[in-house]
């Protein structure tokens, strides 16, 4: 069984898994991580989206094994000291969540989306969530946000 | 202290939390020591006899515990409920959790493996033998009702007709200068909650305790009861957090039956959850009627009558609430309009297909659909504008209450305003001088504006009512508040949510009976040992119910406090009055609040007569009437006609809900309630192949719409005060739902109508609307 | 779902992953899984091993090499849409790229998989075609080239040998005067192309003096459209191209599926490609 070296959310773990293991299941299952969420087989729901290497990807259609020495950030990772991370306190702020289960995938993906696009049009947002559903919302909410995370975000960084 | 009012403001709600920040409690994430995972092996066929089965194969596999098929359960595993045969003739076939001898749907559990994780249930499920005998699957409903139908049960394919006239409705249609007739599909779709389904059950080897992602945990419990034998007073049901439903898990299911059987043979704790291409298999679908609609009019567009006629698709069985669901249209094709005659006939149809079910509106988008379908039809035939035909048969604002052809007693309403301000919004004169222009250049892109003026019967509902239909319960709720001795308020409610924020709104109800701050109140929910007496989730009730039976409690509370601090402040409790959290002696400075009340309760010290410990109450609440929200929803859309493709260019709703408790939890409710109105008219379509394999067994072929493929909607409100509930709240839970999809499709067929279009079957493809195109001109078919 | 069971290695070469699937028939690459990952959890495959060769640097990157660009087999979608070079020496690809599934896919998705891959419903199997990009397998033996008309071979089908790796493509840069187009039809922005139609356009004095069309979805491999390239030697921009754009359908074979039935394609194929012309060129 492949032995593999993997930091989630700031902490690194040793582990030895069968190739086929998922890395969803890698963090559900082994490492207790069980905020990230599993919504489909397919890689369509995005519900289980992961920062790995810093980039977005959906952890359901990632192998353990491939995340070998790699730098996973979960929706658990997001925040410092207790605060919620500025997207996620957009997402409260505009009311984008209802049942929570696409959650932290959206908001995983809605802070990728803005590492490429820091103040992005409400074209560009709903173009760059096409990898999250959402069955709750209508989305419009979760657009708002985005743009209201995106607001906050370009604040702290102007900030002295 | 004054205390600002709560009701209506948008407060934040208290469940994001722990949402936004992964310390979920979704059933898949609990684990028990020792916990065993279900996998379940599923009929490849539609309809087959099991001439052998053989599991043992996967008995020696590695990790794997136990290894069973239908045969297994034969004696112990009852039939699954179906709690609402309304037609009296409804037949009722034996529905086993695990199929034992012939299988009816490609899906239905025929094994099951136990293992030590799912990925060694997995590989054991392959080495299960079955041989299955091919029987005719029946798929169409039409053919499934004629002599030489290939049969579903024994008994037939026709699982109930059930008819309701009002008028006469020949009269109506004797020498009526229009009549309209037109048949519309209403296709099969899937619920598709993100949640995928999840069950964990463990034993003490004496009681039972289930967590199970589901809208309904105490009538789960009592079905269980029914259903298994085991004593309800032995088994706890814990809906943790659970992520949507939209009527998909307002269901007893098979795999809740069958990990509780596991969990009592087994003696340890077993937990399943379904893969998504397992719940589109497996979960209700929702919707799949073939409707015939035929309607009468004068010439000026008044409506002499209506006849409706629905094949509606049971599947293979009847499960909760199968055969409830399409006539729960009954009521609602006649929808706002005065008519002088009315008949609602439905038959319901099995087909070897998953059963069907509740899904977001539950029989009354189908009503909406098809009587605002024809309301647009009739506009056409008459060349009236789709409002104003409305406006000629609506019930004006000053005729509330009034009573409906169909018998139901609509309560308040202003249909007039909110279209009024829906056109104001929309912009609507202008886009029909686009309209317009677009039509007379011939422009390939042609614009089409759909109307939709909704109403529902939703807060499900009367007790007496429910009765009345042959319902198997009723539609009370429960609430109960406690003021605990530091003066914190614990609300436990019967309700059981799943995305809808009754924490937040009941805790805002809470704090403005009690007059203490919404932060001070906390929400219990969805556990039958916490919350032991309620009716759950469903039907858009929970607030206008549920909601309602936590405000009872709170006057309650209140009468005990009165009596309490009559005795403290010593004086008569006609001489006190209640504001902002204090009893005050009229006239007087002398005061006592609420929290002191309640420290004085639990120390009873000094109680007067008759007045229990602790200030907590509890109340249970059933209306006498629905509540009926309405609305006025415009869709403009803009059709390509070289490709077919539809795209949303506006959309606007307005909405009448009556009070609002959170004007953030309502509006998020109509985004979602229209997307998934849009979705239906645009996307969505669970589709059988000839051998009655589903080929949209997952996300990538049954399409769901992303945020790239809806545009934002524009929402304003209306206020007609509900008079059955004491807050004059309506339900919104599927409001959005019901509105939406016919005003899509409207959209689309009045931007095709000039090319002698007159229906585009759901969902309007884009190659449907190309074919519907075929041979047709713009010139050629103008009139 | 779950997938089954199957060996992994992660070679440290090329030639040793060359090696490793040379020896096991049933032995699969493992690129970024994108596509891989959903059948092995719908255990519509079973390979014996995958055979990961995800981090092998040599793979990975887009080079300019004068007269074309080289874009490793291992180099993501993102990688391509976002790269400078590509952007400059063949943006088609880049415009291709951005259309692929979502962000998150297209930041493990890799440019070599999805080709290798071979679903005629793909976007890069076309965009590749109508460049004329030569694929550069690799093997025990040394590499081999191979023209894009004859990678493509049927449904999920490439002319890779056992044993061999596409290391890599080699687009030829088209040079000054060209414009380019993917025009992807979808009922969803996840859902896969019904029709797509990868464009190239040489303009010249308000005609189209050159074009290269090739079709996403038309049947078991991607198409190139010659009849529409030769019809539109040039046609004036305008209502011409939709006339040199009818025959865009011949010699296809496109699919019968959940989404389309095959005349309606072959109906889209020519509107498309109309479009996905204008659209190349620069054009209303």
């Amino acid at each position: 069984m492949p032995r593999i070296t993997v930091t989630v959310d700031g902490i690194q773990y040793e582990q030895d898994v069968e190739p086929r293991l998922l890395l969803v299941h890698l963090l559900r299952e082994r490492l207790g991580k069980t905020g990230t969420p599993v919504g489909c087989d397919t890689s369509n729901c995005g519900a289980c989206t992961v920062l790995l290497d810093g980039k977005s990807a959906k952890s359901c259609s990632v192998l353990a094994v491939q995340a070998d020495g790699c730098d996973v950030v979960t929706i658990e990772g997001l925040g410092a000291n207790g605060s919620l991370h500025p997207m996620q306190q957009a997402f409260h702020e505009e009311h984008a969540l209802q049942c929570g289960y696409c959650t932290p995938g959206m908001v995983m993906a809605a802070i990728d989306l803005l590492r490429q696009d820091p103040d992005p049009s409400e074209e560009t947002i709903r173009q760059g969530l096409e990898g999250n559903l959402c069955r709750c919302t209508g989305y419009c909410n979760i657009v708002r946000a985005v743009r209201r995370g995106a607001q906050e975000m370009g604040q702290a960084v102007s900030r002295p | 202290m004054t205390v600002d009012q709560e009701v209506g403001r948008p407060r934040r709600r208290k469940e994001d939390a722990r949402l936004l920040t992964g310390r979920t409690q979704w059933t898949d994430n609990l684990s028990r020591p020792g916990t065993l995972h279900v996998m379940f092996l599923r009929s490849p066929m539609a309809h087959a006899r099991i001439a052998r089965i053989d599991v043992s194969g996967a008995r020696g596999l590695p990790g794997v515990v136990a290894a069973f098929s239908g045969q297994d359960f034969r004696e112990e595993q009852g039939s699954l409920p179906c709690a609402w045969p309304r037609s009296g003739d409804t037949v009722i076939p034996e529905h086993p959790p695990m199929a034992v001898s012939e299988v009816r749907y490609v899906g239905e559990a025929v094994a099951c493996v136990v293992a030590t994780d799912r990925y060694r249930a997995a590989d054991a499920l392959e080495a299960i033998e079955v041989d299955y005998e091919q029987l005719p699957a029946v798929l169409d409903m039409n053919e499934a009702l004629s002599e030489s139908a290939a049969k579903v049960h024994e008994t037939g394919n026709r699982a109930f007709t059930y008819r309701t006239t009002s008028g006469d409705l020949e009269a109506a249609f004797r020498d009526a200068p229009v009549v309209i007739d037109r048949t519309f599909v209403q296709q099969r779709l899937i619920p598709s909650a993100m949640e995928p389904r999840a069950v964990l059950c463990e034993t003490d080897g004496d009681t039972f305790t289930m967590w199970t992602s589901t809208q309904i945990p105490h009538i789960l419990r009592t079905m269980l009861a029914l259903v298994t034998g085991v004593a309800e007073h032995k088994l706890r049901v814990v809906a943790p957090d659970v992520g949507g439903g939209f009527g998909s898990k307002l269901q007893v299911t098979a795999e809740e039956v069958l990990c509780l059987l596991l969990a009592r043979r087994l003696g340890r704790p077993v937990k399943w959850t379904e893969s998504r291409s397992e719940g589109n298999l497996t979960v209700h679908h929702g919707r799949d009627q073939i409707q015939h609609l035929r309607l009468a009019a004068d010439s000026d567009g008044r409506i002499r009558g209506l006849q409706v006629e629905l094949l509606a698709d049971m599947g293979a069985y009847l499960v909760l609430l199968t055969p409830a669901v399409p006539l729960l249209g009954a009521q609602m094709f006649n929808a706002i309009y005065k008519m002088d005659a009315y008949e609602f006939a439905c038959t319901g149809v099995f087909t070897t297909k998953m059963p069907t079910d509740a899904y977001r509106g539950a029989g009354r988008p189908e009503a909406t659909f098809g009587i605002e379908r024809m309301m647009d039809e009739l506009a056409a035939e008459l060349g009236l504008d789709p409002l104003e035909v409305r406006r000629r048969n609506w019930i004006r604002h000053d005729e509330f209450p009034f009573t409906t052809i169909s018998g139901l007693t609509y309560d308040s309403g202003n249909y007039e305003a909110a279209t009024d301000r829906a056109m104001a919004l929309f912009g609507y004169d202008k886009l029909r001088a686009e309209q317009n222009d677009r039509r007379d250049r011939g422009d390939p892109v042609q614009l089409g504006i759909g109307v939709s003026t909704y109403t529902e019967m939703c807060g499900l509902g009367p007790s007496r009512w429910f009765g009345s239909e042959n319902a198997g319960a009723g539609g009370w709720e429960h609430g109960s508040v406690r003021v605990l001795p530091t003066g914190k308020v614990e609300v436990v409610t019967g309700s059981s949510p799943h995305g809808q924020g009754h924490v937040t709104a009941w805790s805002q109800i809470v704090a403005d009976a009690l007059g203490v701050p919404f932060e001070d109140v906390t929400v219990l929910h969805g556990d039958t040992a916490i919350s032991p007496k309620g009716l759950d989730t469903y039907g858009s009730r929970s607030l206008t119910i549920g909601g309602i039976a936590v405000l009872k409690a709170c006057d309650k509370v209140k009468d005990k406090a009165r009596r309490l601090a009559a005795h403290v402040l010593e004086c008569s409790p006609d001489d006190l009055e209640f504001e902002a959290g204090a009893f005050k002696v009229r006239g007087t400075e002398s005061q006592t609040t609420i929290q002191e009340l309640a420290l004085a309760a639990f120390a009873a010290h000094d109680l007067p007569d008759g007045v229990e410990a602790r200030l907590d109450s509890d109340a249970t609440f059933d209306p006498d009437n629905f509540s009926f929200p309405h609305g006025t929803h415009l869709c403009a859309v803009e059709v390509d006609t070289e490709t077919g493709m539809v795209k949303i260019r506006s959309y606007v709703a307005v909405d009448d809900v009556g009070k609002v408790v959170n004007p953030l939890i309502v509006d998020g409710q109509l985004h979602g309630g229209i997307a998934q109105g849009v979705a239906q008219a645009l996307f969505e379509e669970a589709v059988y192949d000839a051998d009655g394999n589903l080929l949209t067994t997952t996300m990538a072929d049954y399409l769901l719409p992303s945020a790239a493929d809806l545009p934002d909607f524009a929402l304003d409100r209306t206020e007609s005060p509900a008079t059955s509930n004491p807050l004059g709240v309506k339900g919104v839970g599927e409001a959005g739902t019901i509105a939406a999809t016919p005003a899509v499709v409207n959209a689309i067929v009045d931007a095709l109508r000039p090319y002698g279009i007159n229906d585009v079957r759901m969902p309007c493809t884009p190659e449907r609307v190309w074919r519907a195109l075929q041979d047709r001109t713009l010139e050629g078919a103008r009139r | 779902m779950i997938p089954a069971q199957f060996d992994y290695v992660r070679p440290a070469s090329l030639a040793e992953a060359c090696q490793e699937l040379g020896s096991d028939e049933d032995a699969k690459v493992l690129a970024g899984g994108q596509s891989l990952l959903p059948f092995l959890r719908l255990r519509l495959a079973y390979p014996s091993k995958l055979v990961d060769i995800g981090r092998l640097a040599d793979l990975r990157g887009v080079h300019d090499r004068g007269d074309h660009v080289h874009i490793g087999a291992m180099t993501t979608h993102d990688e391509v849409m976002r790269s400078p070079v590509v952007r400059e020496g063949c943006p088609l690809l880049a415009l291709t790229a951005a259309q692929v599934a979502d962000p998150a896919i297209r930041h493990r998705g890799t440019f070599g998989g999805s080709l290798a891959h071979a679903d005629p419903a793909g976007d890069l199997p076309a965009a590749v075609l109508a460049l004329d990009g030569v694929f550069v397998a690799a093997s025990a033996s040394g590499e081999r080239e191979i023209p894009a008309a004859e990678f493509f071979v049927d449904y999920l089908e490439s002319s890779l040998r056992q044993g061999e790796i596409l290391a890599g493509v080699r687009i030829p840069k088209l040079g000054a005067g060209w414009g380019f187009h993917y025009e992807k039809f979808h009922r969803t922005a996840q859902a896969w192309a019904i029709v797509g139609v990868a464009a190239a356009v040489r303009r010249s004095n308000g005609s189209i003096a050159e074009a290269r069309i090739a079709l996403t979805n038309m049947g078991p491999t991607p198409v190139r459209a010659r009849a529409v390239e030769t019809a539109l030697q040039g046609v004036e921009l305008g209502d011409q191209v939709r006339q040199a754009c009818v025959e865009a359908a011949a010699d296809t074979s496109p699919p019968a599926d959940l989404h389309a039935q095959p005349d309606y394609r072959r109906h889209l194929a020519k509107v498309l490609t109309d479009r996905a012309v204008r659209a190349a060129a620069g054009a209303p």
